[in-house]
This record gives C-alpha cells, structure tokens and sequence, in this order.
C-alpha cells in the first residue's frame, strides 16, 4: 500500500484531536500548554502534506509552517511567562483553582 | 582513506551477489558499518581526549599527569575504563527509575548521529545533508535535555540545582552560538558541511569571520560545560551537579558524551572557520590530517581555558550571554550582510 | 516516491508520534508527560523530512526540542515537587471534551477520503533550502518583519510578566 499525502493528514488529524483533549480534559496549566504544542503541530504536518499535493515549484506550505513554528514560540514563552506569575501569586497552576473572575 | 571506502564498498556489494542476498542488504550493511566507523572512532577519540586532558591538567600545575600505565600514562584511561565498567550500578532509591536510566543514551547517542555530517576529508563524510549545520544545532540541542532528565530523575537537590543552571545556560548560550554561525553561512551561501569546506579554497573563514569565530568558540565552550562555563557541574558549589547521583557505566556514558561533544564543536569550528581538511602541501600530507590537527588544536585550546580562567558567577554567565555575545553577533551579522550587498 | 522501506518508516512514525501524544494526555507524572511531548516532537520532525521538508525539520527541532520543550520541562520543574503527589488528572469537561474530539476525528475522516486520490507531486528544484530563503525574503517579507515584531513583543512581554515585583 502506498502512502499518500491523505495518510499523512489523516495522522495530522488523529494528532490534533489528541491535543485538543489534551487542552480540555487536562487540569494542569502547563499541560495544556503541551496540548497546544502538539496541536500545531498537527497544523505544520498539515501545511507540509498540501505543501506536496499543491505545487511543484512553489514552497509555500514550509514557509508557512516555519511562520506556525515562530508564532508557537512567541506562545510558548508569554504562556509559560503567564503560568510562573499565576503560581508565583496564587501557589497552584491547577485551572480549577484559578476561579477568582467567576462570579 | 577513499580509495579504502570505495574498495571496502566494492568488496561488500560483491560479496551480497555472490551469497545471492536481496539488495536492500547492500545499503542497510553500508549504514551499519558507517555507524560501526563512527562509534569507533568516538571511542578511540575520547579515550584519547581523556588523557590529553589529564596530562594539560597535570602540566598546568606543574606535575606529570598520570605516567604509570603506558608511555607517559597513555594507556590509563582503558584501565580507568575497566574499573567503571566493574563498578556498581547504583540507582538512588526514591530516583524515578525510567528516566534516570533513558538519561544517559539520550546525553550519548545525539553525539554519535551529530557525527555523520562532519567532512574528515574530501569526501569522508558519512552523508553530506543539504542542511549540515542546521542538523547539528538541531540535534546538538539534546543535549540539554539529557541534563534536565538526569539531574531531575536523580532526586537529589545539588543534581536539580545542576539541571536548572545547565538549562538556562544552555538556552541561552544556544542563541548567539547559531547567529555566530551566519555570518560564514552568507558568506559560503550553503548549508552543507562539504560546500562550506569548498567555499573556504582561497582563503579561510576565519580571516573574513574573525568576530563570528570568538563568538562561536566562547559560546561553543560554555554549550558543552567546560570551564569559565562550567556551573551546571560546578565541583565546590554543586559536587558534581546533574550528574552526581551516577555511577558506573551511566556516568561513563555522560562522560564520553561530554568529550565527544567537546571534540565535535571543535570540529565545526574548524570547518566553518578554519577550512575544514584544507591545508598546504595538500597531496603529501592527506586532508584528514589536516583537519585531526586543526579539530585536536582547538580541542586543546579548550582544555586549556579551564586552567586559565576562573568559573564566572551565575549572574555574570546570563549578562554575559544576553548583554555582550548577542548584540555582537547581530554586529557581526549587520557588518556581513553590508559588506556582501556592498561589494 | 517510495517502496516499502518509506512505508514502514511512515507507520513506525505514525505509531510512536500517536503513541507519545496519548503520552502527554494520559500519563499522571508531569515531567513525563513532557518528556513525552518531546518525543511527539521528534517523531514529527521525522515525519516532516518523509514528506521531504529537512528544512522545517530541522527548524522543529531546534526550536521545539532545543527551546520551547526545555522551558516547559524548566516551567514543570519549578512549579511541581519533586516526588509528586498523585492527584486528579482530569476537569470535569472530560467527558464533553471526549465526544467533541470523537466528533472532530469523525468529520475529520470524511475530509480525508475526499484527498486520496492525491499523490505527490515532487519539488521543482534540488535546493529547497535556498528556495524557502528566498521566498521569505521576496514574497512573505511582510509576514515576515510581522513576525518578527511578534516575536519582540512576546519577548517584552515574557521579561514583564517573569520578573519579580520590584519594591517601590
């Protein structure tokens, strides 16, 4: 069986569901921030499968998957940043403690 | 040393027809026996390195280093190496066992892999990757993993404060060590370890390069822990730091993954900077010579820094890094990028 | 493209990356869920150079494995002790999380047999490398100094948001 650049959506797929529950189900701060990760990461494996289907000649898919990787970086570090200041203020990176806006 | 390869090759894919084997075979024993090369010259380098060190460290202080086993001591760190091998394997007991094991092969087996793109020669290299360098940052950068995973696993407070201090100097030494690198990239227009070499035919690097070339070797000493740069093992604050809990086999797989690594970020150096297997009477002394001579001087040099400078304090590590190194090495990239659209 | 030894090499990929993504969802010890996190990192780069992207793959795991994995690794270190208590794992949306993820996979399966008969097309040209370079300098160049401010204002606003209250 031959692959195909659907297999690799296909597991791009599979990838970004597993960090979107990763986001939601998890009560860890910082846990969620890995499911972000793994999520665009999915996206990148994405951008680079039609980066294939799409053009011989042009590139367009890796440059955009280098711009993913830059705005995840950006991500990463205010987030982690963010995370630090909470722990540092309130002792806990649970989401379930971090209630103080709900009404 | 081609001539050898390529008769070796020519031997090995004769030797599959005539047992009558598939042909993947011939490929898959190729890779093997480059990995076989590797490792073994990893080995021998190390074991060599180790006693250079001892005998620098010993003649620095005005005594012999170790004289007893071999020719001025030259066997000794076989037998310091069969006494690690015989020694306990001891994991502490609240230690979170996986990761303390994985540790060591993930600090060792980045080195061995970073190996397949450095050039010995004309054509001695185990694959020429369009993205030579970029690879060897990329996969170089484990090795700060290794040390979170060893000092975190150990359980031990001097190997998490260890881990800490590596993490954050390794991030940060990470980030002038590559622009340092860009310059010659501009400059040779590839990434490719062999198209660098070739880029350098009339004149070295380092001669167009010489603020990339400090920037690097300085950055390049504290990414692999060596003394001003040493705190992550800082001896008298930390005991030995990520990897005091270690013994036996594993700390042997930290050490030779830190001397491989020393080697081989000398060797980058020397093919960026110093014209990699490029050299004077070219066809009467081989390139490979050249190139070992080139590597083992700068492997030296750093040896030698640690009986030079005294280790810098933590806070002076951080501002030296972000304060002096980067904004040079964007000088460095400004004044290359000016001159190139310039000339 | 191909034969055998790339499909092998395809579903050996796909099996560690799905396995150590479930990783990070599932197993209670932070530090390995991370660690974890690293290695479905690395896989994808893997996946990235079959799909003949070295480049991005390098880029991923210099950035990903070399910066971002490390600080979250440090962040975990900082906020978790070090023989960590075993608490619940889990909010309460783990249910409603579960049934949207299977409603995602499920659509998301529809939209990929719609894509199979695609095969690959190969690049134009030996050096992609230069070609990405060149791309981002002529065609992206805005995106790219956008990004850049991006990159500037994250790094401003991490050393705000990380550095101890002064005494005023």
């Amino acid at each position: 069986m031959t692959i195909t650049p659907a297999h690799f959506i296909g597991l791009a797929f599979i990838i970004f569901a597993i960090g979107f529950l990763v986001v939601v189900v998890r009560k860890n701060a910082i846990a969620i921030l890995m499911g972000v990760e793994l999520m665009l990461n999915a996206v990148n494996l994405i951008l680079l499968a039609f980066n294939r289907i799409h053009g011989t000649m042009e590139l367009d898919g890796q440059v955009f998957a280098i711009f993913v990787i830059a705005v995840a970086a950006a991500e990463a570090v205010v987030g982690l940043a963010l995370i630090l200041a909470v722990y540092r203020s309130l002792g806990t990176v649970s989401i379930d403690d971090l209630s103080a806006l709900k009404g | 040393m081609h001539a050898l390869f390529g008769w070796l090759n020519e031997k090995w894919t004769a030797l599959i027809e005539w047992l009558g084997l598939p042909d993947f075979i011939v490929p898959a024993g190729q890779m093997v026996f480059d990995g076989i090369c590797v490792a073994g010259f990893i080995a021998v380098l190390v074991l060599f390195l180790i006693w250079l060190e001892r005998k620098i460290s010993g003649h620095a202080q005005d005594r012999f280093g170790p004289m007893r086993v071999g020719w001025h001591g030259c066997i000794q760190t076989v037998a310091d190496a069969i006494k690690l091998i015989q020694k306990e394997d001891i994991v502490p007991a609240r230690a979170d066992r996986w990761v303390y094991n994985v540790a060591p092969f993930v600090a060792f087996a980045p080195t061995v892999i970073a190996f397949v793109v450095i050039p010995f020669g004309d054509g001695v290299i185990v694959k020429d990757l369009n993205i030579g360098i970029l690879y060897l940052f990329a996969i170089t950068s484990f090795a700060v993993i290794a040390i979170v995973m060893g000092g975190w696993a150990s359980n031990n407070k001097y190997a998490l404060l260890g881990a800490f201090r590596s993490a954050a100097q390794l991030v940060s030494y990470e980030v002038p060590l590559v622009l340092s690198v860009l310059g010659v990239l501009m400059l040779a227009g590839t990434m490719r370890m062999g198209g660098i070499v070739e880029a350098q035919s009339s004149m070295w690097f380092i001669v167009y390069q010489p603020l990339g070339f400090l920037i690097y070797f300085v950055a390049a000493t504290a990414e692999v822990n060596r003394t001003p740069f040493d705190i992550p093992e800082a001896e008298q604050e930390l005991v030995a730091g990520f990897n005091v809990e270690y013994s036996g086999m594993k700390f042997a797989m930290f050490f030779l993954a830190e001397f491989a690594n020393m080697f081989l970020v000398a060797a980058i150096a020397t093919t960026l900077f110093l014209g990699g297997w490029k050299g004077p009477f070219q066809p009467y002394i081989p390139g490979e010579v050249w190139f070992l001579v080139k590597a083992l001087g700068l492997t030296a040099l750093i040896q030698v820094f640690r009986w030079t400078y005294p280790r810098l304090r933590v806070d002076q590590l951080m501002s030296f890094a972000w304060k002096l190194l980067l904004p040079l090495a964007f000088l460095n990239i400004i004044v290359t990028g000016l001159i190139l659209v310039l000339r | 493209m191909g034969g055998w030894i790339y499909t092998i090499a395809f579903y050996v990929c796909a099996a560690l990356l799905v396995a150590s993504a479930l990783g990070v969802l599932l197993l209670r010890n932070l530090f390995h869920a991370g660690l974890s996190l690293i290695a479905a990192l690395f896989t994808m780069a893997a996946l990235f150079i079959l799909l003949g992207a070295e480049f991005v793959a390098g880029i991923q795991v210099l950035i990903y494995v070399g910066a971002i994995a490390v600080l979250i690794l440090f962040a975990v270190m900082l906020t978790q002790r070090i023989a960590e208590e075993k608490v619940k794992r889990y909010t309460r949306a783990l249910l409603p999380g579960l049934a949207v993820a299977l409603a995602l996979v499920i659509v998301m399966i529809l939209v990929t047999t719609g894509l199979t008969g695609y095969g690959f097309t190969p690049f134009a040209t030996e050096d992609t490398v230069g070609d990405i370079g060149k791309a981002l300098l002529s065609t992206y160049v805005l995106p790219l100094e956008v990004i850049s401010l991006l990159l500037l204002g994250a790094l401003v606003g991490a050393i705000v948001l990380a550095r101890k209250e002064e005494e005023k």
